[in-house]
């Protein structure tokens, strides 16, 4: 295996950890809705083995894990955002 | 991979963890959003196959109508889920979305690996045999198999909870020990499939361990109870993303690693957050079955005191002539679609020159932020909200305290009693006031089943009747006066 990638993954928890650390209580509801929408990027994995699917079975299953990815990453994204467009300042 | 591609791609990850940063501050949190999902946009188009061809200019295929069906279906579940969900069903959504994450990371991990199962003609039958893997590739997706789906499992149960079924623990003698055992066959099995993943059994073993690993995420989910869902979704949260790391080292995709691992660590670290607020170690959140026996419930003396009931047109005399008015918001007031009234009466309040302060509990709500939300959604200004920490040192000097549909968040118990369940649970400490007016519907216990001593302190009123009603009435007396 390429150890080049385990230097990213290594270097990867660290960052992970260190952004969050400062987050006030008020924003963890909208984060961890935010990092859900972030592993919707599983949607890539499930196109990549769709497309090399072989026989109706692999078919169905990437098909399904391509929905499950979509719905993830665009409703993640979105109810992401429409939680956070309601924290305004005082007009 | 061409550098071209390389070097976008760490762009990629840049805007993922600038996206999480902006995220963790209220002034840029909706751009942090909004950068994350302009990494994924990037990331898609640029999207690879492990040796390196953009996978969007390979020849069309009917797998490739597949695709797009399948994420133009998806994007209109997520859509509808999105925009439909009422912003008190919102910690079930994201639960839902978690779970769909936790099940996709599932499938791609088993079809990778039974890719590499192939059927085998013997005499009369056919049989599914798996050509050797190495290990470096099977441990990855092994992992992602079983985390993503115990995510899937857990997540549907969490949902369920939250959405008010079984909403209780369900617990029986030797639950951690079934528990526990079913963990060690699925160690086991995921062990022995590391060196043998090659012939039938292996294909057979593997399905086994998948079923297994859905049972257990329902199972290590059932016990429970619904106060402690966030901190569960939060951790189920950072588990999809671990998976989905996996899933990027087995099919070999660095941008998978990358957000995978991000939101595996932040997720983990963002669950101790919440644990830390509730001041529960994690370990008691997922064994403890919070609720169900353990400790005493009530106070063994009985609580001194009277419960002393007040009408709405007092409260709002009270109101009037205070200077300083803090409200405590709970999960009552937002199941009673009162945040709006409450608004109104801050406002009104405003008007005349008196100072409100919304006091916001850590894990008020249903979700650590739930409840800023909430007023977020009802236009209160989130510099009005101070958070726990900020305001009791100012307590002594609030005139008249609003706890609306709020319980545990305000029991004085958790600093008094060391026998209570709560005891060590930072409180809101709304008792330290001039006046505390409680708007209950009743004198039913909060969501942890225990005596609340404010009630019957000295300083304290009960304003009984639906949180909104007794609001209206509240808005309208102030308004007369």
């Amino acid at each position: 295996m390429d150890t080049n990638i385990l230097f990213i993954f290594v270097l990867s928890i660290f960052v992970g950890f260190e952004v969050i650390s400062k987050v006030p209580s008020m924003l963890h509801t909208p984060l961890m809705s935010g990092t859900n929408a972030i592993h919707g990027i599983i949607l890539f994995g499930g196109i990549l083995v769709l497309a090399d699917a072989d026989g109706t079975l692999a078919r169905t299953l990437g098909f399904v894990a391509v929905v499950f990815g979509s719905a993830n990453v665009f409703g993640g994204f979105m109810v992401t955002d429409r939680m956070l467009q309601m924290f305004k300042k005082k007009k | 991979m061409s550098s071209t591609i390389a070097l976008i791609l760490i762009g990629v990850a840049v805007l993922f963890i600038l996206g999480i940063k902006f995220l963790s501050s209220p002034k840029t949190a909706r751009r942090g959003n909004l950068v994350a999902a302009a990494g994924m946009v990037i990331g898609f188009i640029i999207l690879s196959k492990p040796d390196g061809a953009n996978i969007w200019t390979q020849g069309w295929t009917f797998n490739y109508t597949l695709i797009v069906i399948g994420i133009i279906v998806g994007l209109v579940i997520g859509a509808l889920g999105a925009y439909s969900v009422k912003m008190t069903a919102m910690p079930q959504m994201v639960a839902l979305f978690n779970g769909l994450g936790g099940g996709a990371a599932s499938l791609v991990a088993s079809l990778e690996f039974l890719k590499k199962a192939q059927m085998h003609p013997f005499p009369g039958i056919m049989l599914t045999v798996l050509d050797d893997v190495p290990a470096a590739v099977t441990i990855p997706m092994l992992f992602a198999t079983l985390i993503g789906s115990l995510s899937f499992a857990g997540s549907i149960i969490a949902y369920l909870k939250l959405e008010g079924k079984f909403e209780k623990p369900h617990t029986f003698p030797g639950q951690n020990f079934l528990n526990g055992l079913i963990l060690l066959v699925i160690l086991g099995l995921c062990g022995w499939l590391t060196f043998n993943a090659t012939g039938h059994n292996a294909v057979v073993a593997f399905i086994v361990m998948f079923c297994l690993a859905l049972f257990f995420g329902v199972a290590m989910v059932l016990p429970i109870g619904g106060a402690d869902m966030p901190v569960v979704i939060s951790l189920l949260n950072s588990f999809t993303g671990l998976a989905v790391a996996a899933d990027g080292f087995a099919i070999n995709n660095n941008a998978m690693i990358v957000a995978g691992t991000l939101v595996g660590s932040s997720g983990t670290l963002l669950t101790l957050l919440m644990c830390k607020a509730m001041n529960r170690p994690v370990t008691n959140v997922l064994f403890g079955a919070f609720g169900s026996g353990g400790g005493s419930k009530t106070a063994a003396g009985g609580v001194a005191g009277t419960v002393k009931p007040i009408q709405a047109d007092e409260v709002a005399l009270l109101l009037t002539y205070a200077q300083r008015v803090v409200i405590v918001p709970g999960y009552g007031m937002a199941v009673a679609q009162a945040q709006h009234s409450v608004r109104e009466l801050s406002d009104e309040l405003g008007k005349r020159g008196i100072e409100v302060q919304f006091a916001i509990h850590p894990v008020a709500g249903r979700m650590p932020g739930h409840m800023n939300v909430l007023l977020a959604e009802a236009n209160v200004p989130y510099d009005q909200l101070i958070e726990m920490e900020a305001i009791n040192p100012t307590m002594d000097r609030v005139d008249v305290c609003l706890v609306i549909g709020a319980n545990d968040v305000v029991n004085p118990a958790a600093r008094e009693e060391k026998s209570s369940p709560i005891y060590g649970m930072p409180i809101i400490e709304a008792d330290r006031c001039k006046t505390t007016i409680v708007m209950k519907r009743s004198m039913a216990a909060g969501f942890a089943g225990i005596e609340n001593h404010l009630f019957y302190k000295d300083n304290t009123r009960m304003l009984f009747g639906d949180a909104k009603a007794s609001l209206n009435a509240l808005v309208a007396a102030v308004k007369a006066s």
